[in-house]
C-alpha cells in the first residue's frame, strides 16, 4: 500500500482536536484537586452506559429493515422521504421533546386514542421515555448510515448474485450481512456515543434522579458545588468509555472487500410477496413514528410565528453564518483526516481516534476549558460567535468523519493504485477523483454539520454578551420569560432553517454523485 | 495605503482611549434571561447611564448557579465590577470565595424578612408556589402532606441544575426537617419529570404533562397582565412559602467602587424597581411609588414565609440532595 508523505494536514487537524478536547479537560483538571468517585457516580456511570448501549442497539437493529426496505423499493416520493427522514437528527433537543410529547405525552394523541378506547393512559416519562426519545433522534441517522451501506454494494456483485439465482436469503448471507459486519458498529458507536453525553433528554423524559448520567454529574460539580476536579474527573469517564466504544467497534466491524464496480447505479433486488408487504409496513411505520412529532412541532410552532419579536431575524442570520462557517471547518477538517487514514498514513491510529474525541466530550467542561484558555487574552464576549463556530464544527466532525471514511477507504482500495499510476496528486486527485467519488457522503455530512450547528445552544450560553446571540439562545430566552409560543415558533424558524440547510447539502451532494 | 492605514489605526485608538476615558464603563454580570430584551436589562440600562454619565456594560450568564461559577473561574482578574442575580441559596457559597466586598449601604426595602447581609442587598424577591389551571382543578392541594396524598401530576427542577429546584429542596427541608424524606417519598408517584430549568418544567405544565409544575406565587401576574389569561394560579400551601430573594454585590477587586457603590445604591430606586413586576415578573425589593401593577393585587399572600440563613442553607444542601435522591430514586 503506497503510504504516502507524512499527512502534515491531518496531523494539524488531529492535533487542534486533542487540544480543544482533551486540552480544555487539562486545563479544567489544572486548576483542581484530587477526584474520587462517589456511589453517586458509579451509579450515574451504569445509567449513563446502559441507556447509551440499549438505545444505538435499537436504533440501529430497527434501522436495518428500514434502511433495507428503502434500499430495495422504489416510489413516488423515496427521495424526499429519505431527506425528511434526516430531519428528527437535526432537530434541536428541546424541540424535539414538545414534538414527542405532543404525540406520547400526557395530553397527547396516543393518550387520547387510548383514553377513547377505554384503556389506561401510558406514561412516556422514565427509562422507556428516554429510549424512545433517543429512538426519535437516532433511527433516521442510522438509516441513512446503513442506506449509504446498501448504496456501497456495487451494481456487479447485485447482478451476479441474480445470475446465480440467489434468493433473498442467499442474497442477504452473501452481500448484505457482511456489508452490515463492516457498516453497523460504526453506526453503532456513533450513536452510542451520542446518547452517551445526552443532557436535556434523559434529564426532561427520564422522570426523576433514578435516571441521572454522568453529564448532569459534571453540570452539578461545576456549578453549585464548583468541584473542578470532580467535573474533570467525570470527563475523563467519559472519555475513556468513548475510547472503549470505539475500540469495540473496531473489532467488530469487518471490511467487506467486495472490490470496485463500474460505477452504475446499484439496483437492489426486490422480492415479492409477502417481503413487499413487510418493506411497505416498516417504511410506514417508522415514517408514522418519525414524522407525526414533526408535524406536531409544525403545529404548534405556527401560531408563534406570529408573535415573533424582530430580534430573531438578526439572530436567525447570526446562526447561518456561524453554520455555514462551522460546516466549512468541519468537512474540510474531517476529509483531510479520513483521507489520511483512508490511505493508511502513518499515525491514522492517533487520527482515528482524534476524529472521534469530541463525541466524548462534555460540552460544559469544554466551554469551561475554553472560557480559561480564552480569558487570560481577551474578552469573552467579544469571541463568543468564533468561539461557538468553532466548537459547532469540532462537534459535528466525527458524524461528517464516520460517514466520510468508508467511502474514503473505497476509494482508497478501488483507485488509489490507478491514481498513484497516473500521478494523480494533490489539488488534480481532489478536483477529479475525490470529491466527485466522495460527493454524496461530503453534501450528507455539509448537511448534517450545518443543520447541527444551527440547532446547538452550545457554547454561545456560556460566553454571550448582551448582543450577539444566536437563534438557539433567543429561542431558550423567550422561554425564559414566560413567552412559550413566541418560542415555540422561534423554535420552528430554528428547525425549519437548520432543515433547509441540510437538504441543500444533502440533495446537492446526491445530485452530484447521480444518485 | 499601508501608512493611512496605520495612521487611521492609530487615530481610531485614540479616539477610543479618549472616549474610554471620559466614560468610565461599569460591567454587572447577570444571568441570562436579566439582560435578554424582555428581561429588565434594558430599561434599567437607560435608566441608570441617564444620571451616571457611564456606560453600563451587562454581562450574561445562563442562570444564578453559572454566574457564580463564572465569578469564581476568574477569580481577582475578573472584569466584573458588579454581581448581580444571586440569590440566598448561593450567597453563602459567594461570601466564601472572599471576592466580594461589603456595600455598607442600609437596606429600607419591603422585604418579607429582614435583611442584614453586609455583603449582597436584595433586588427583588419572590415566594415559590406550585402554579395550577384554574379550569381543570378546582380544589388545589393546600399542603405537602395533600399534594402527596393526592393523585396530582407535578413538575418540578433538578435541584443539582436550577435555582428553583435547588429552592423547592430548601423548602421542604425547612418545612419539615427530619420528616423531608418522607415528604419526599410521598411526593415520589406525583412527580411526573425533574427538568434541568424552570423553563422546561412551566412548558411542561402549559402543555398538560403535568396538573402543577413548581414556579412563582407571581407567575399567574404574567398570564394576567401579558395575556389577559386569569387562569392560572399559585395554591397557597399552609406549611408556608419558601422565599427566594435575588440579591446583587460588589467585587472587591472592581477599578470602579464608586460607581459599583452607586449602582447599588441606585437598585434600591424608582429606576430600577420600577422594572421588575413586569419584566421579571417578582416581587421589587422597594415597591414603586405608583404600587405595584394592577395584576399583582390578585396574586396569593403566604400568610408564612420560610428562609434559611445562607450558612444554613449552604451547610443543609448536602444532606438534602442524598435524602431527595434517596426518595426519589425508587
Amino acid at each position: 500500500m503506497a503510504r504516502g508523505p507524512f499527512p502534515l494536514g491531518a496531523a494539524a487537524t488531529a492535533a487542534g482536536l486533542a487540544l480543544l478536547t482533551l486540552g480544555t479537560l487539562a486545563v479544567v483538571a489544572v486548576r483542581a484537586g484530587g477526584f474520587t468517585p462517589a456511589a453517586a457516580d458509579w451509579s450515574a456511570v451504569r445509567f449513563t452506559v446502559l441507556q447509551a448501549a440499549v438505545s444505538a442497539g435499537l436504533s440501529v437493529g430497527l434501522a436495518i429493515p428500514v434502511a433495507r426496505a428503502l434500499a430495495r423499493r422504489r416510489f413516488a416520493g423515496r427521495g424526499a422521504l429519505i431527506v425528511l427522514m434526516g430531519a428528527p437528527f437535526l432537530l434541536p433537543v428541546v424541540v424535539a421533546i414538545i414534538g414527542l410529547l405532543a404525540i406520547f405525552g400526557r395530553a397527547g394523541l396516543v393518550n387520547q386514542a387510548l383514553t377513547a378506547a377505554g384503556l389506561p393512559p401510558v406514561s412516556i416519562f422514565g427509562f422507556h421515555g428516554v429510549i424512545l426519545a433517543h429512538l426519535f433522534l437516532n433511527l433516521p441517522l442510522a438509516v441513512r448510515m446503513l442506506l449509504q451501506g446498501w448504496a456501497a454494494i456495487p451494481a456487479e456483485r447485485f447482478r451476479l448474485a441474480a445470475s446465480l439465482d440467489f434468493d433473498p436469503a442467499a442474497t442477504f448471507r452473501h452481500l448484505e450481512r457482511p456489508m452490515l459486519r463492516a457498516v453497523a458498529p460504526g453506526a453503532a458507536v456513533v450513536i452510542f456515543l451520542v446518547c452517551l453525553t445526552s443532557f436535556a433528554v434523559v434529564l426532561t423524559l427520564g422522570g426523576g434522579p433514578a435516571a441521572t448520567n454522568v453529564e448532569l454529574a459534571i453540570y452539578q460539580a461545576l456549578r453549585f458545588e464548583f468541584d473542578l476536579g470532580r467535573a474533570a474527573g467525570l470527563a475523563a469517564v467519559q472519555f475513556m468509555l468513548c475510547a472503549a466504544a470505539v475500540a469495540l467497534a473496531g473489532r467488530l466491524a469487518i471490511p467487506t472487500g467486495f472490490g470496485a464496480g463500474l460505477e452504475r447505479v446499484a439496483r437492489v433486488p426486490a422480492p415479492g410477496g409477502w417481503r413487499r408487504t413487510g418493506d411497505a409496513g416498516a417504511i410506514g411505520l417508522a415514517a408514522a413514528f418519525l414524522f407525526a412529532p414533526l408535524l406536531a412541532v409544525l403545529w404548534r410552532g405556527a401560531p408563534g410565528l406570529l408573535a415573533l419579536p424582530a430580534s430573531v431575524w438578526s439572530a436567525l442570520a447570526r446562526s447561518l453564518v456561524v453554520a455555514v462557517g462551522a460546516t466549512a471547518l468541519s468537512v474540510t477538517a474531517a476529509l483531510v483526516l479520513a483521507l489520511a487514514v483512508a490511505r493508511e498514513a502513518p499515525g491514522r491510529r492517533l487520527f482515528e481516534v482524534a476524529a472521534m474525541l469530541p463525541m466524548a466530550a462534555s460540552g460544559l467542561v469544554l466551554g469551561t476549558g475554553l472560557f480559561l484558555m480564552v480569558h487570560p487574552f481577551a474578552r469573552v464576549e467579544d469571541l463568543a460567535l468564533s468561539v461557538t463556530l468553532v466548537v459547532n464544527a469540532v462537534m459535528s466532525l466525527p458524524f461528517v468523519y464516520r460517514l466520510l471514511l468508508p467511502q474514503a477507504r473505497a476509494l482508497q482500495a478501488d483507485y488509489g493504485q490507478l491514481a498513484a499510476a497516473l500521478d494523480l496528486t494533490g489539488t488534480a486527485r481532489l478536483r477529479w477523483l475525490v470529491l466527485p467519488r466522495l460527493a454524496a457522503p461530503l453534501g450528507f455530512g455539509a448537511g448534517l454539520a450545518a443543520a447541527m450547528s444551527m440547532g446547538d445552544l452550545g457554547v454561545v450560553a456560556l460566553f454571550a454578551g448582551e448582543s450577539g446571540a444566536t437563534l438557539p439562545l433567543v429561542v431558550s430566552r423567550l422561554a425564559a420569560a414566560y413567552r412559550t409560543e413566541a418560542a415555540a415558533g422561534a423554535a420552528l424558524v430554528l428547525t425549519l432553517a437548520g432543515f433547509a440547510l441540510f437538504a441543500l447539502c444533502d440533495r446537492g451532494g446526491r445530485w452530484l454523485a447521480g444518485t | 495605503m499601508s501608512a493611512m492605514r496605520t495612521i487611521l489605526a492609530a487615530a481610531l485608538t485614540t479616539t477610543a482611549t479618549m472616549a474610554a476615558a471620559e466614560t468610565p464603563v461599569l460591567t454587572v454580570y447577570t444571568y441570562d434571561s436579566f439582560v435578554s430584551e424582555w428581561g429588565p436589562g434594558p430599561a434599567i440600562e437607560k435608566a441608570f447611564e441617564a444620571e451616571c454619565g457611564c456606560d453600563l456594560r451587562f454581562v450574561g450568564a445562563e442562570d444564578g448557579a453559572a454566574l457564580l461559577a463564572r465569578v469564581r473561574l476568574e477569580g481577582a482578574r475578573s472584569e466584573a465590577d458588579v454581581v448581580l442575580g444571586l440569590d440566598t441559596n448561593l450567597t453563602a457559597a459567594a461570601a466564601a470565595t472572599g471576592l466580594f466586598a461589603q456595600h455598607g449601604q442600609t437596606f429600607a426595602g419591603d422585604l418579607p424578612v429582614a435583611w442584614a447581609d453586609p455583603l449582597f442587598l436584595p433586588f427583588d424577591w419572590g415566594w415559590f408556589a406550585f402554579v395550577y389551571d384554574r379550569t381543570k382543578l378546582s380544589t388545589p392541594p393546600k399542603s405537602f402532606v395533600e399534594l402527596g396524598a393526592s393523585d396530582l401530576k407535578i413538575v418540578i427542577q433538578d435541584p443539582r441544575s436550577s435555582t428553583p429546584g435547588l429552592g423547592l429542596l430548601m423548602w421542604v427541608k425547612d418545612a419539615y426537617g427530619d420528616k423531608a424524606p418522607e415528604v419526599w417519598t410521598a411526593l415520589a408517584d406525583n412527580i411526573v419529570t425533574v427538568t434541568p430549568g424552570w423553563s422546561e418544567a412551566y412548558g411542561l405544565f402549559l402543555s398538560g404533562e403535568a396538573d402543577m409544575a413548581l414556579s412563582y406565587t407571581t407567575s399567574p401576574a404574567y398570564h394576567l397582565i401579558a395575556e389577559k389569561d386569569d387562569t392560572k394560579a399559585a395554591a397557597p400551601f399552609d406549611e408556608g412559602h419558601y422565599l427566594q430573594v435575588e440579591v446583587a454585590g460588589k467585587l472587591a477587586a472592581t477599578d470602579q467602587p464608586e460607581l459599583a457603590d452607586r449602582f447599588l445604591a441606585f437598585m434600591e430606586t424608582e429606576g430600577f424597581q420600577a422594572a421588575i413586576p413586569e419584566t421579571n415578573w417578582m416581587y421589587p425589593a422597594k415597591t414603586p411609588a405608583a404600587g405595584l401593577p394592577a395584576g399583582f393585587g390578585t396574586l396569593i399572600k403566604p400568610v408564612k414565609t420560610l428562609l434559611l440563613g445562607s450558612a444554613e442553607a449552604e451547610a443543609l444542601r448536602g444532606p438534602a440532595l442524598d435524602e431527595w435522591r434517596a426518595a426519589l430514586s425508587r
